[in-house]
């Protein structure tokens, strides 16, 4: 394996001009006025009551839901709500068809006429190696393993739950990895929630990133931890809040923290972003601390062969305490898994609240893992799990390339194959994506609460299964939406600018 | 007027002046000094409370140099039971083979042995949809599959609606803190779930435990509730109550009484989550749970969840209820918005299910019958005892009295597993996280009853079972 000494690491977050920002909040104030006007006329009878409500023998209950919890929902999100929740009715690939449907009162409820719009192209599924086929020939052994095993399991890990089909699979990602052994889960949700609390404790200190995913949130505060945020991303940060730990401990008491462990993702998937893994890694062995590194986008989607970000970096497996990973994303399955030491995985057999009370994953999906993992590994004895990473890396760099040029503000790593395009306003939300729609190209859009408010974006999947066509049909359709909705906010032309970081101090173990 | 007032004011400050000249020397250095203090402490630096500004930079580095951490896990035992667990080649269904050796299935939860009958539905849905669905519900997750098992679900409970999630740890503990928050009493029972209390402990909300089955003990934590409420009314007013109850308890195998929880839910207007992993499809006349086996309005009960890993012999869970409780769970249920959705296939197994369970409604009299059987046939084993209702599918076998410590009674039930496994009959021990349940239960062999399991292999079972105690316990 290589290692490239200066690995350029080229992240963009422009910033948009001043008038954006304002007429967003213009276009959110706008909204909370006619939000105000709207439920002051239901409030008085003036306008239907559309939303369902609570039981006549129960009216004297304590309310369930706040008024103003449901403000943003009723009166903002419900206005565009037709663009989240589409119904598909084939496979996730790199083109597939939607379920057409209508509403007859402004998006309370929908109906579907029973037409299907044929061969949408696919920017929203996660479809990053394009496992999600249904090529027979590639279905063959999954097809086999469900004849044979069934689709259940009926039973925990712990009790009667463990398959040959688990160990199989288990030793197979430990393998891939390079790593002494590995653990599988049915959920990739649950497997943060679950093992993060088995992991640590009270008296224990949890460093995580300001942008983690909900799933790592959850098992942090289900820990019982003490839980420290820094910013997204930055080292001076995340070394300060280290460098008090050790030296303040913990409040009040100043006992010793018990143990740091640090949580970060591989690819940040709302901002595009990859995580400065050498500098963590230098700093967590300067520090003493721990890392739990979340490669639920990046396995299988960067590095030379799919290995993930400790690939991408030229960097050893054993680097990191804890890699964990999801097989929804670049495998085409369910399930996650978390890889590492013999030590710690036995532990996590023995401790893990998923092996003792959730049940385990199921067979056909397993068998879909093995036969994605085997391809990408070059075990089935064809070349096309590398042409797939590879494939998935020149999309990448194309469709981020083209974007730049376009001069669309894009966030995120020019390696990532997460792109997000920033929309700024609420009105372009909803129009950015029907009009996407009506162009026969689905496309994911999201606003907040999940990114900041004035950051409303379109998240873009690129896939190793998007031929150039599909990809320039993209590019087109962009553009001129670009231009009709004024989303060129780039003040800099081409990549004749970008923000460089070049590492000049690098600590390479050899 | 204003003359006069501006006389008046010249007057106050000539007098000031001539106060100032006739006040004693120490009044005026007082106020000097008083003065002087004051102009000190705006101009001074603030300081940090955290800060212990008698740590030199040399010291910071010395202590980062002394820290030590605990290592990231602790040794695990070779021995530790959990670490050699029972490994079952091939598929889970009624003849298992566990560890190499071939058996009679009385430890997996397929209660109604659909596991061998989804196939086919799962094999047309695998061609049309391949695998995963790459993808969380709101971002082109959601496929007519879906739509159409929760379209399923709902009629079959005959409820308004139905929620799917992709895993059935994950539905209990994503559905309670949506609607129970900081700040909100939740009464639950003792013998509630680990996942349970994952979701409660997610949801910040206050528990109160109350002992398992007993309603007077509920009772008395719903009038203490009723006089706190009183004290404080304006924030009553916006507290919001629940008890969680399961219709068939994983950990006890019996049922709550839940016509009285109806009672005492109108009564102290609390609302009531009922969790039925173990209840759906197998009580009531048609496998509709135990609101069919008490026969109350299923509208009484606000949410009901259940998974279906056990009757369905699929994966995931789901809840019912009304829209208005169940809609919410849709941008506020963590399992649901941000996880990926169901794959296809798993759905379209459980519609093959509900089909099977729709067609054949003997199949629920005929489990019944199947459990009542070995429930008569293991009573009488000297040193173990039953613990679990007659109808239920899912038993206990308690040692009668404990051998000392928890390990041991451990190991010993250990060895009448292992020998019942040697002798053809597969049984495992009810597993728990030691230190992590609230009220932790005492360890117990599990026996599962399936339709599949003919009359002569419930009596084998139990035999065996009389046999394996025997030599083990004497």
């Amino acid at each position: 394996m290589e290692l490239s000494a200066k690995k350029t690491f080229i992240e963009h977050f422009e910033q948009a001009p001043m008038y954006v920002a304002v007429l967003t909040f213009v276009g959110f104030g706008v909204g909370t006025v006619f939000g105000y006007l709207r439920d002051f006329m239901r409030a008085w009878g003036l306008e239907k009551r559309n939303v369902a409500q609570e039981r006549e023998q129960q009216k004297d209950f304590v309310p369930l839901y706040q008024d103003f919890e449901n403000f943003y929902t009723r009166n903002l999100y419900v206005r565009i709500r037709d663009n989240w929740n589409r119904p598909i009715c084939s496979v996730p690939g790199p083109q597939f068809d939607l379920m057409e449907r209508v509403t007859d009162d402004y998006n309370w409820t929908f109906r579907f006429t029973g037409r299907t719009i044929k061969n949408v192209i696919n920017m929203g599924s996660y479809n990053y190696l394009g496992f999600a086929e249904t090529d027979p020939n590639a279905l063959k052994t999954v097809a086999k393993e469900l004849q044979r095993y069934g689709t259940g399991i009926c039973s925990t890990r712990q009790e009667m739950g463990t398959l040959d089909k688990h160990v199989e699979l288990e030793n197979l990602v430990a393998k891939f990895l390079g790593v002494e052994d590995a653990m599988v889960f049915g959920m990739g949700f649950a497997t943060n929630s679950m093992n993060i609390p088995a992991l640590v404790g009270k008296g224990c200190l949890i460093l995580s990133d300001e942008l983690n995913h909900t799933s790592l949130v959850l098992g942090a505060r289900l820990s019982g931890a003490t839980i420290r945020i820094f910013k997204h991303n930055n080292m001076q940060s995340l070394e300060k809040l280290l460098r008090d730990a050790i030296v303040y401990g913990q409040p009040r008491s100043r006992r010793a923290w018990r143990k740091i462990i640090i949580l970060v993702e591989g690819i940040y998937s709302m901002e595009g972003s990859i995580v400065r893994l050498p500098e963590i890694v230098s700093l967590k062995n300067k520090y003493k601390a721990y890392l739990y590194l979340d490669e639920a986008h990046s396995i299988g989607a960067v590095g030379a062969t799919g290995r993930g970000v400790v690939e991408y970096f030229g960097m050893n497996p054993n680097d990191v305490d804890v890699l964990m990973g999801t097989f929804t994303k670049s495998f085409g399955a369910a399930g996650g898994y978390i890889a590492g030491k013999k030590g710690l995985v036995d532990f996590l057999r023995t401790h893990s609240h998923s092996a003792v009370y959730a049940t385990s994953m199921c067979p056909p999906v397993a068998e879909q893992i093995i036969r994605a993992m085997k391809c990408l590994m070059g075990l089935d004895g064809t070349t096309q799990g590398l042409q797939r990473v590879r494939q998935l890396g020149k999309n990448t760099r194309y469709f981020r390339r083209r974007l730049h040029e376009m001069g669309f503000i894009i966030y995120g790593n020019d390696d990532s194959p997460v792109v997000p395009l920033l929309l700024y306003m609420p009105g372009k939300i909803g129009a950015f994506a029907r009009r996407m729609l009506e162009k026969n190209i689905g496309v994911v859009v999201v606003g907040f609460p999940a990114t900041p408010i004035t950051e409303s974006r379109a998240r873009f999947c690129v896939s190793a299964a998007h031929t150039r066509e599909m990809l320039d049909t993209v590019l087109n359709a962009l553009d001129e939406l670009g231009d009709f909705l004024h989303l060129k906010y780039s003040r800099y032309s081409k990549s004749s600018h970008p923000e460089l970081y070049e590492e000049t101090r690098f600590e390479f173990e050899d | 007027m204003a003359a006069a007032v501006g006389m008046g004011q010249q007057w106050v400050l000539v007098e000031m002046v001539q106060a100032f000249y006739e006040a004693p020397a120490y009044h005026l250095i007082l106020e000097g000094i008083l003065i002087l203090w004051i102009i000190r402490l705006i101009f001074s630096k603030t300081y940090k409370l955290q800060e212990r500004s008698d740590l030199t930079p040399k010291e910071k580095e010395e202590l980062i140099e002394e820290w030590q951490p605990e290592p990231l896990v602790p040794p695990v035992s070779k021995d530790h039971p959990a670490l050699n667990y029972n490994i079952v080649s091939g598929p889970p269904t009624h003849k298992i083979i566990v560890n190499g050796k071939e058996c009679v299935n009385f430890a997996s939860f397929n209660f109604l042995g659909l596991l061998d009958n989804e196939k086919s539905a799962a094999q047309a849905s695998l061609k049309k949809y391949g695998v995963g669905t790459c993808g969380p519900r709101g971002f082109y997750g959601t496929f007519d599959v879906h739509l159409e098992l929760e379209d399923r679900l709902a009629k079959f409970m005959r409820t308004e609606e139905a929620i799917i999630y992709s895993y059935g740890f994950a539905t209990i503990a994503s559905a309670i803190p949506a609607y129970s928050k900081r700040g909100d009493i939740v009464f639950v029972d003792e013998a509630a779930c680990f996942a349970i209390q994952k979701g409660l402990q997610a949801s910040r909300s206050n528990i109160k435990l109350f002992k398992h089955n007993d309603m007077t003990d509920l009772e008395r934590l719903l009038k203490e509730q009723e006089t706190e409420d009183q004290k404080n009314p304006r924030k009553a007013r916006v507290t919001r109550r629940f008890i969680v109850v399961e219709g068939l308890y994983m950990n006890t195998g019996d049922i709550c009484p839940l016509p009285e929880l109806i009672k005492l839910k109108y009564k102290y207007k609390v609302r009531i989550f009922l969790e039925e992993s173990l209840s759906f499809g197998v009580l009531g006349e048609h496998g509709r749970g135990i609101t069919e086996h008490f026969g109350i309005n299923i509208d009484d009960i606000d949410l009901i969840s259940a998974n279906m890993e056990n009757s369905l012999a699929s994966i995931g869970g789901f809840c019912c209820g009304r829209s208005f409780i169940i809609d919410h769970q849709r941008l506020s249920g963590q399992g649901y918005c941000f996880s990926a959705s169901l794959p296809p296939l798993l759905a379209a197994a459980a519609i093959e299910a509900l089909n099977i369970m729709e067609d054949n409604p003997e199949i629920f009299q005929t489990l019944r019958a199947k459990c009542e059987r070995i429930h008569r046939a293991l009573q009488g084993i000297s040193g173990l005892r039953v613990v679990g209702e007659s109808f239920s599918p899912a038993l206990h076998l308690r040692l009668e009295d404990s051998y000392g410590s928890r390990e041991n009674d451990v190991k010993l039930l250990k060895r009448i597993v292992d020998y019942c496994i040697n002798s053809g009959i597969a049984l495992t021990q009810a597993r728990y996280l030691e230190k992590e349940e609230k009220c932790l239960p005492s360890p117990s062999i599990r026996v599962v009853v399936t339709v599949e399991q003919t009359e002569q292999e419930l009596d084998k079972a139990a035999s065996l079972i009389k046999e394996a105690a025997k030599s083990v316990l004497n």
